[in-house]
C-alpha cells in the first residue's frame, strides 16, 4: 500500500510517471481485489446449492415434483410434501411485508426529513435495538404477550364482524398466520428502516429546495422527489428484510401453531418453511426425513429467487443511475 | 380563490401524511419498549454486576452468571465480522463502483438470495464444511457460519450507500488526477460511511442474537473459551436453552441476558458510530 | 488514503484482530476447581443429545468437576443430534431419550464399533389440560380415550367415554383444543411409544417417532410451548416432561395404568415403572404401560451413549468413571431436579454395562 501523502495529490496528466504507473497498477489491484470478493461471495451461494442438493438428493428422487404438490407430512411413514409450508411462508412474509412497509417507511421519512435534530440519533438507536433482541425472546414475547391479545380482542372482534370472510373463520387460537405475520413485520421493520432512512438522509438538499421552490407541499416533495430519487436503496432494503422475513425461524415457530393446513382463514394455525426445518431437523435421522427437510429449504431457495425476480421486475429500473450530480 | 384552496387542500393532506409518519415511529417506539419492558421486567431479577462477572450455575444454586457466554458472543461476533467485513464491503465496493451492468445484477441478485437462506440452514452448511470434517464443534466453524449470514447485508448496503454519493465527487477527483483507488477508498466510502456503517450494525445485531447457526457449530461450553477449534458457548444460545426450560431461575436468567444482549449491541453500536462520525469531518 | 480513515481502519481491525487472539490463545476459564487430586493433564469430554436430562447433567458434571477437577461439557442438541454426533465422533458421548433404530445402530457401529446404551435416570410424561374449576389431578383418562383424543375421535369434552370415567366432574360442552409438540422430541417419543401400545388404532395411523403427524390442532415449540399454548387456551390438552409440569405447576391428569390403577405423575411413580418392567442387558426397553401396580404409565429411560471400544486410554478411563460416578452418587441430585432416580435392578445393568468398556481389549473401570 502506498505511503500516506497529504490531501491534494499531484496531477499527472497524460505523463507515463512512476507514480502514474502505479497508480493504474494500484487501480487493477483493487478493482481485481474486488471482483475477488465478490466472486467469493458468489461461490459461497454456489457451495450452499450444491451441499444442500446433494443432502437433499434421496428426497428429490423418491417424490420429484409432486414434493411441491403434497400436503402430507408424516415422518413415520416417510411420505413428505412441501405445499402447506410453501403457502405458510408466502402468507406470512406478505402479511410481514404489507405491515412493515408502510410502517418503516413513514418511520424513515419522518426520522430523516421531521425530527428536529436531538431526536435524529437517539430514535434510530432505538428501532436498531429492535434489530438486536434475539428471535427467541421476541417469540416467547409474542407467545406470552402479543397472542392472547390478538386472541381477544383481536380474532374474535374480527371473527363476530368479518367473519362472512373466508379470512377471518374459525376458532380464534390466537396462534396462526396472522401472528405470524406480525412478528415478521415487528423483525422485519428495524431493517427497512434502518436502510430507508440512510438512503433518505443521503439525497442531495439540491432535490429537495428545487421541488419545495417550484411550490410543492413538503409531501409532495418527498413523494415526487426523495423518494424516487433513492428508490433503488429503498428497495433495496424491503428486498433485506423480506429476505428476513422468508428465512426467519425461532420467533415465528412460537407463534405460529406449527399444524400442516392449507386454509385460507388468518386465524389458522400453519407452517412455514424455516419453521418446519427449524422444528425438526435437530431431530430428524434417515437420509430420506432429512433430505426432505434440505429439499424444503431448496425450496426456499427457489421462492427468494422468485420473488427477488418479481420484486425487480416490479420496480423496473431502466438504467443503474448512479448519484446523479448537481 | 380556486388555486388558494387548492394548495390550502394539498397542504392540509401533507400535514396529514407527516403526522401518519410520525405515528408510524411511535407504534415503532411502542413495540420495542412493550418487549424490552417485559424483557427487563422478567429478568430483573438477575440483572447485576455479578451476572456479568460471573460462571454460570447449575440449576438449584443460587447466583451464577453469563460472563462466559457474553465473552464467547464477542469473539464470534468479532470472528464473524473479521471474515465478513472484507467480503461484503469489497462486494459493495464492487458492485457500486466497478461492475458493469449485467454482473452487477447477477452478483446483487445472488447477495439478495443469500440474504433469504434461513439461518438454520447456513449452521448446517457450517456443520457439513467445518465440523464434520474436522470432528468437532468449534468456535472457528461459527464465525463463518454468522459471517455468511453477515455478507449479503453488508454488502447491499454499503453498494446503496455507495451509489448515493454524488457523481460530482468522483468526477472532481477523476479530474485531479488521483487514482481510481484512492477515489474509492479516500473518498467516496468516507461519503458513504454512515450508510455502510448502519449496514454492518444492522448485520452485527442480526448474528449477536441468532441462534440456530450456534446450535449446529458452537455446541456451546460448560468451561468457558477453550480455543478456537473447541466449543463455544454464546449468549442466544444460551438463552434460547434457558429460556425452555422448566425452571424458573433459569428462565429469569435467559430474559436478563437477553436485556444485556440488547444493551449490548447498543453499546457498540454507540461507540462504532461516534468513532466514524468524529472522523468524519 | 488521508491519515485519518487509515486509523480508522487500522483501529477497528486491531480491535478485531484482538478479540480473536484472545480466543485463540486457549485461555479456559475454567471453574474454580478445588480438586486434591489434579491430574497431571487435565482432561475434556465432550457430549450432546437429549435437552430433557440436561438440566440434571449440567448439575452433575459442576459437581464432577469439583470432585476430580475432570471437565465434562455437555449441551443439549436434541436426542437426534445426540445420536449423530456420537456416529460421527464429533463428541465423546451422545444422550437420548429414545432408542437408535436398528439403522441407526447399523451406521454407528460400522464406524466405531459396538455402541451401548447407559440408562442414566428417567421422567415421565405428564398430560395436562386448562378446563376451568377442575384442578389437578382432578381428571382421571384412559390410553385409549387419551390415543382417541389425539387422533381426534373424540372431539369433544363431555364425550361419554370422559364423562364416564369422571362421573364427578362437569366437563363443558367444547371442543378440545389438543396441543402437541412441533418439534422431534424424546417427550413424543415416549409419548407416541405409550399410546401406540394401548391403542391399535393409534398405532396404525399415526406410530411412533420423535416426530408424527398429528391430525390437529396446535403445535408448540418445547415444551414451554406445549405449556404455554395451554395455560392460554381454553378446553385445551397437552403433553410436557414431568419436570416442566412440576416446576410450573400445572394442572395433570391421572391416568389409568396396566394394573388397573389411576396414578398421578410424580418421581416416585416413575422409578416404580421401571420396577414392572424386566429389563434386558443392553438397556434398550421402554418403560411404558409399566404393569407395576404403582407405576406411571408415561415414564421412560434417558440414556447416555458410549461406544463399548474406546480410542484414547485417559478419556476413556474418564468417561468410565464418569459414568460409574452417574448412576451411583449422581442420583443424589436427581429428585431435587424433579428426575426419577434409576430403581437398583436398573442400575445392576448399568453397572455391566460400564465394566465392559475396553481400551485395546482392557477393561478400563473395575467395580
Amino acid at each position: 500500500m502506498d505511503k500516506c501523502k497529504p490531501n491534494t495529490s499531484h496531477i499527472a496528466v497524460g505523463s507515463d510517471t512512476a507514480s502514474a504507473v502505479r497508480a493504474r497498477v494500484g487501480d487493477k489491484i483493487f478493482s481485481r481485489l474486488t471482483l475477488f470478493f465478490s466472486v467469493l461471495m458468489v461461490a459461497i451461494l454456489i457451495a450452499l446449492l450444491v451441499a444442500l442438493g446433494i443432502d437433499a438428493w434421496p428426497a428429490i428422487q423418491k417424490f420429484g415434483l409432486s414434493f411441491i404438490s403434497s400436503i402430507e407430512w408424516d415422518p413415520v411413514n416417510e411420505v413428505f410434501g412441501a405445499l402447506p409450508a410453501i403457502y405458510g411462508t408466502l402468507l406470512t412474509s406478505l402479511i410481514g411485508l404489507l405491515i412493515a412497509v408502510p410502517i418503516s417507511l413513514g418511520s424513515a421519512v419522518f426520522l430523516s426529513e421531521l425530527a428536529p435534530d436531538w431526536m435524529r440519533r437517539p430514535c434510530s438507536f432505538v428501532i436498531e435495538m429492535l434489530a438486536a433482541i434475539p428471535s427467541v425472546i421476541i417469540g416467547l414475547w409474542g407467545l406470552y404477550v402479543m397472542v392472547p391479545f390478538i386472541r381477544n380482542p383481536i380474532e374474535t372482534w374480527l371473527g363476530s364482524n368479518l367473519g362472512f370472510l373466508p379470512l377471518f373463520q374459525g376458532p380464534p387460537f390466537g396462534v396462526g398466520f396472522l401472528s405470524a405475520g406480525i412478528i415478521l413485520a415487528i423483525m422485519v421493520i428495524p431493517i427497512i428502516t434502518a436502510v430507508s432512512r440512510e438512503v433518505i438522509a443521503a439525497v442531495p438538499l439540491t432535490q429537495r429546495e428545487a421541488m419545495l421552490a417550484l411550490g410543492a407541499t413538503r409531501w409532495e416533495m418527498i413523494t415526487r422527489s426523495v423518494l424516487p430519487y433513492c428508490r433503488s436503496g429503498l428497495v433495496g432494503g424491503v428486498i433485506l428484510g423480506l429476505g428476513r422475513a422468508l428465512g426467519e425461524t425461532m420467533a415465528v415457530t412460537m407463534v405460529i401453531g406449527n399444524s400442516y393446513a392449507l386454509s385460507p382463514s388468518l386465524f389458522s394455525p400453519g407452517a412455514t418453511i424455516a419453521s418446519k426445518v427449524a422444528s425438526e431437523f435437530n431431530e430428524a435421522s434417515g437420509d430420506l426425513y432429512i433430505g426432505s427437510l434440505i429439499e424444503l429449504a431448496l425450496v426456499l431457495f427457489a421462492i427468494t429467487l422468485l420473488v427477488n425476480i418479481i420484486a425487480r421486475l416490479l420496480v423496473w429500473r431502466t438504467v443503474s443511475v448512479r448519484g446523479t450530480g448537481e | 380563490m380556486k388555486a388558494q384552496s387548492g394548495y390550502f387542500r394539498r397542504q392540509q393532506f401533507s400535514r396529514m401524511m407527516l403526522v401518519l409518519c410520525g405515528v408510524a415511529t411511535a407504534i415503532v417506539i411502542l413495540v420495542l419498549i412493550l418487549i424490552l419492558g417485559y424483557t427487563l421486567v422478567n429478568g430483573i431479577s438477575y440483572l447485576s454486576l455479578d451476572f456479568i462477572t460471573q460462571q454460570s450455575k447449575p440449576v438449584g444454586e443460587a447466583g451464577g452468571g453469563m460472563r462466559d457466554d457474553i465473552y464467547g458472543t464477542f469473539i464470534l461476533v468479532g470472528l464473524a465480522s473479521l471474515i465478513a467485513l472484507p467480503v461484503g464491503l469489497m462486494t459493495g465496493i464492487f458492485l457500486a463502483e466497478f461492475a458493469g451492468p449485467k454482473m452487477a445484477s447477477a452478483i446483487r441478485f445472488a447477495a439478495d438470495i443469500l440474504a433469504g437462506v434461513p439461518s438454520i440452514i447456513v449452521g448446517v452448511f457450517a456443520y457439513a464444511i467445518l465440523v464434520r470434517p474436522m470432528h468437532t464443534y468449534s468456535a472457528l466453524s461459527a464465525g463463518v457460519a454468522l459471517a455468511i449470514i453477515m455478507i449479503p447485508v453488508v454488502a447491499r448496503t454499503a453498494e446503496e450507500s455507495l451509489r448515493l454519493v454524488p457523481n460530482s465527487q468522483r468526477e472532481a477527483a477523476l479530474a485531479l488526477g488521483i487514482s481510481r483507488w484512492r477515489i474509492t477508498l479516500g473518498v467516496i466510502v468516507p461519503g458513504a460511511v454512515t450508510g455502510i456503517v448502519t449496514g454492518i450494525m444492522l448485520a452485527v445485531a442480526r448474528i449477536a442474537g441468532e441462534t440456530a447457526p450456534l446450535i449446529f457449530t458452537a455446541l456451546g461450553s460448560a468451561f468457558g473459551v477453550q480455543g478456537l477449534t473447541q466449543p463455544i458457548g454464546a449468549l442466544p444460545l444460551q438463552i434460547y436453552r434457558y429460556a425452555l426450560s422448566p425452571y424458573s431461575d433459569w428462565q429469569q436468567q435467559a430474559w436478563a441476558a437477553a436485556f444485556l444482549l440488547v444493551i449490548l449491541v447498543l453499546g457498540i453500536n454507540i461507540v462504532v458510530r461516534l468513532v466514524s462520525s468524529r472522523k468524519k469531518k | 488514503m488521508s491519515k485519518w480513515s487509515q486509523n480508522w481502519f487500522a483501529g477497528i481491525a486491531a480491535i478485531l484482530i484482538a478479540a480473536v487472539a484472545l480466543a485463540g490463545c486457549s485461555s479456559p476459564s475454567g471453574s474454580p476447581a478445588a480438586s486434591t487430586a489434579t491430574p497431571a493433564k487435565s482432561i475434556n469430554l465432550n457430549g450432546a443429545g437429549a435437552t430433557f436430562p440436561a438440566p440434571l447433567y449440567t448439575k452433575w458434571f459442576d459437581e464432577y468437576n469439583k470432585l476430580t477437577g475432570v471437565k465434562v461439557n455437555y449441551q443439549p442438541i436434541g436426542s437426534g443430534g445426540g445420536i449423530s454426533q456420537i456416529t460421527e465422533g464429533t463428541v465423546d458421548f451422545g444422550a437420548t431419550d429414545g432408542i437408535m433404530t436398528e439403522a441407526e445402530m447399523t451406521k454407528a457401529e460400522s464406524k466405531n464399533g459396538p455402541i451401548m446404551h447407559i440408562p442414566m435416570t428417567s421422567g415421565s410424561v405428564a398430560v395436562i389440560y386448562n378446563l376451568s374449576g377442575i384442578g389437578s389431578g382432578q381428571l382421571k383418562l384412559t390410553g385409549d380415550v387419551l390415543a382417541d383424543i389425539y387422533m381426534k375421535k373424540i372431539t369433544k369434552w363431555n364425550n361419554p367415554e370422559i364423562a364416564s370415567l369422571n362421573p364427578d366432574l362437569k366437563l363443558p360442552d367444547a371442543a378440545i383444543a389438543v396441543v402437541f409438540r412441533s418439534d422431534g422430541s424424546g417427550t413424543t417419543y415416549i409419548f407416541t411409544n405409550y399410546l401406540s401400545k394401548v391403542s391399535q388404532g393409534f398405532k396404525a395411523s399415526i406410530g411412533n417417532a420423535k416426530a408424527v403427524k398429528w391430525p390437529g390442532d396446535i403445535g408448540g415449540q418445547g415444551n414451554a410451548g406445549v405449556a404455554g399454548q395451554v395455560q392460554q387456551i381454553p378446553n385445551s390438552i397437552g403433553y410436557v416432561e414431568l419436570a416442566y409440569a412440576e416446576q410450573n405447576k400445572l394442572a395433570w391428569a391421572q391416568l389409568k395404568n396396566a394394573a388397573g390403577n389411576f396414578i398421578e405423575p410424580s418421581l416416585e411413580a416413575t422409578t416404580k415403572a421401571a420396577e414392572g418392567v424386566s429389563l434386558p442387558d443392553d438397556m434398550k426397553v421402554m418403560l411404558t404401560d409399566s404393569s407395576n401396580p404403582e407405576a406411571y404409565p408415561i415414564a421412560g429411560f434417558t440414556w447416555i451413549l458410549v461406544y463399548a471400544n474406546q480410542r484414547d486410554k485417559d478419556k476413556g478411563e474418564a468417561l468410565a468413571k464418569m459414568l460409574w460416578w452417574a448412576i451411583h452418587d449422581g442420583q443424589h441430585y436427581t429428585s431435587a431436579l424433579s428426575y426419577g432416580s434409576l430403581a437398583s435392578t436398573a442400575v445392576t445393568k448399568a453397572e455391566n454395562a460400564i465394566l465392559s468398556m475396553k481400551y485395546e481389549g482392557q477393561t478400563l473401570i473395575t467395580r
